[in-house]
């Protein structure tokens, strides 16, 4: 039986971990690699950095975060940030990540998923979409959630789909950073419009909200990073409570 | 010293791949052009990327014939496993045709299958021989051989059962990724490995 994934998240700026509360208010929590590392051990599915500086130069660090990440932590590894081009993603690839997240590019550029699934296979396209609600729905967000451009969040997920997008990677900007569980009604919008798997991601406080992301008609894999950073909870102590609650996960050795 | 060719078909991650290889002490070796393979204690071909684009690498790098020729341990990934079979639906490709059959897409309704599953009825010396471990899968496609004989090692998702790991002699292939799948993953590349020090001892 598949399990779900439990997958801790670093937000990486200029090669240190750092996590904002909402986008904005940044806080350095430690050394990519050597916490990737940890995860790992504690028992994390995969393991996901976002570059959240995306500068070039921020982007050469985090490409040698990468190289040094995937040379001692065999667990599947998915970058995202910053992503533009193929090219971009070839080197992101290269450099030893499994999987890379695309997001603003993408919006401004559709065609993007397209090529890059050609290029590399769509297991290893990431759509990343930040997505805050309206009065009606859920509209698109660029530019790390600044900028809200319009577009109706679960018709965007469906079009990467179609366009060979591997996963989903659906962050509730209203919930990012709270703590206050994901926004379940955006998953079932979306899970029921695609059928690839989605990643929850914004708003994980404790193992109920995980355990709520990942019933039935919802997600296939959680996305969480300050309740793992801060060591309110461990990875395996997560995965203990999700078993409790019935959820397949897998058993951490 | 062990010596392992790694094929690189032009996409995607093989830095785990050799890195988990270095880290049991082989060698990895990337090999992006046509040569004799025979040098090797055991080739890899990993496996990212989508089949045609992978084979279109191949034949550009006149990697095909040194493949097909290569009298050592062979180990396909994912991907690289389905390379070994005849023909793929993904790209409607023709494949090497080391191992009789083809690759079809799986019968579920949320694809890629990916993320760590376990494998039953185990019969492949890669793989442990007790317990249920759980190994990391990523693939929209599965082989389905002529002769279900060769299968090794099966794994189950949502309502389609397809092979885990094929075995026909020397030439292997497991679906999931061993450099992706924690310390029961790289057990398999040990034991593979293995396989290549026993080899090269015979030989």
């Amino acid at each position: 039986m598949l399990r779900r994934r439990i997958i801790p998240c670093l937000d990486v700026a200029d090669g240190r971990v750092v996590k904002g509360t909402n986008f904005i208010d940044l806080v350095d929590e430690g050394d990519p690699v050597a916490m990737a590392a940890a995860y790992a051990e504690a028992g994390a599915d995969e393991i996901c950095f976002l570059d959240i500086t995306a500068t070039s130069d921020g982007r050469a660090t985090m490409l040698a975060t990468v190289r040094d990440t995937a040379a001692q932590v065999f667990v599947p590894l998915t970058v995202g940030g910053g992503i533009r081009t193929v090219a971009d993603m070839r080197a992101a690839l290269r450099a030893g990540a499994d999987k890379v997240a695309v997001n603003s590019a993408a919006v401004r550029n559709p065609r993007l998923i397209a090529a890059c699934a050609r290029a590399f296979g769509s297991q290893c396209v990431v759509v990343a979409i930040d997505a805050r609600r309206t009065a009606s729905g859920w509209t698109v967000h660029t530019k790390g959630g600044r900028t809200d451009i319009g577009i109706d969040a679960i018709e965007w997920a469906a079009r990467a789909a179609r366009l060979g997008a591997g996963e989903i990677l659906l962050t509730s900007m209203d919930r990012d950073g709270t703590n206050a569980g994901y926004d379940l009604g955006l998953l079932e919008a979306v899970r029921y419009r695609v059928d690839i798997p989605i990643i929850a991601s914004g708003g994980a406080g404790g193992p109920d909200h995980l355990a709520d992301a990942l019933a039935p008609g919802r997600a296939d894999a959680v996305l969480a990073a300050s309740i793992f950073h801060r060591d309110h909870y461990t990875v395996g102590s997560i995965k203990a409570e999700l078993a409790t609650r019935g959820i397949a996960v897998r058993e951490v050795a | 010293m062990i010596h392992i060719a790694v094929i690189d078909h032009g996409a995607g991650n093989l830095v785990s791949m050799e890195q988990a290889l270095d880290d049991i002490g082989a060698t990895a070796v990337r090999i992006d052009e046509g040569q004799d393979l025979t040098r090797f204690d055991g080739v890899v071909l990993p496996g990212v990327g989508a089949t045609g684009a992978a084979m279109r690498t191949l034949r550009r790098r006149r990697l095909v014939d040194p493949l097909r020729t290569y009298p050592g341990p062979l180990l396909g990934v994912c991907v690289g496993l389905q390379l070994l079979f005849e023909r793929s639906d993904e790209d409607d490709t023709t494949c090497l045709g080391l191992l009789p059959g083809s690759v079809r897409r799986i019968a579920a309704s949320t694809l890629p299958h990916m993320g760590w599953n376990s494998i039953e009825d185990i019969s492949d010396p890669l793989l442990p021989a007790e317990g249920s471990p759980t190994f990391y899968f990523v693939h929209s496609y599965v082989a389905d051989p002529v002769d279900e004989a060769i299968v090794s090692g099966w794994t189950t998702y949502d309502t389609d059962r397809f092979p885990a790991s094929v075995r026909r002699g020397r030439i292997a292939g497991v679906q999931f990724h061993p450099e992706r799948s924690g310390p029961a993953g790289i057990a398999v590349l040990e034991r593979f490995v293995d396989e290549c020090k026993d080899h090269r001892r015979a030989a």
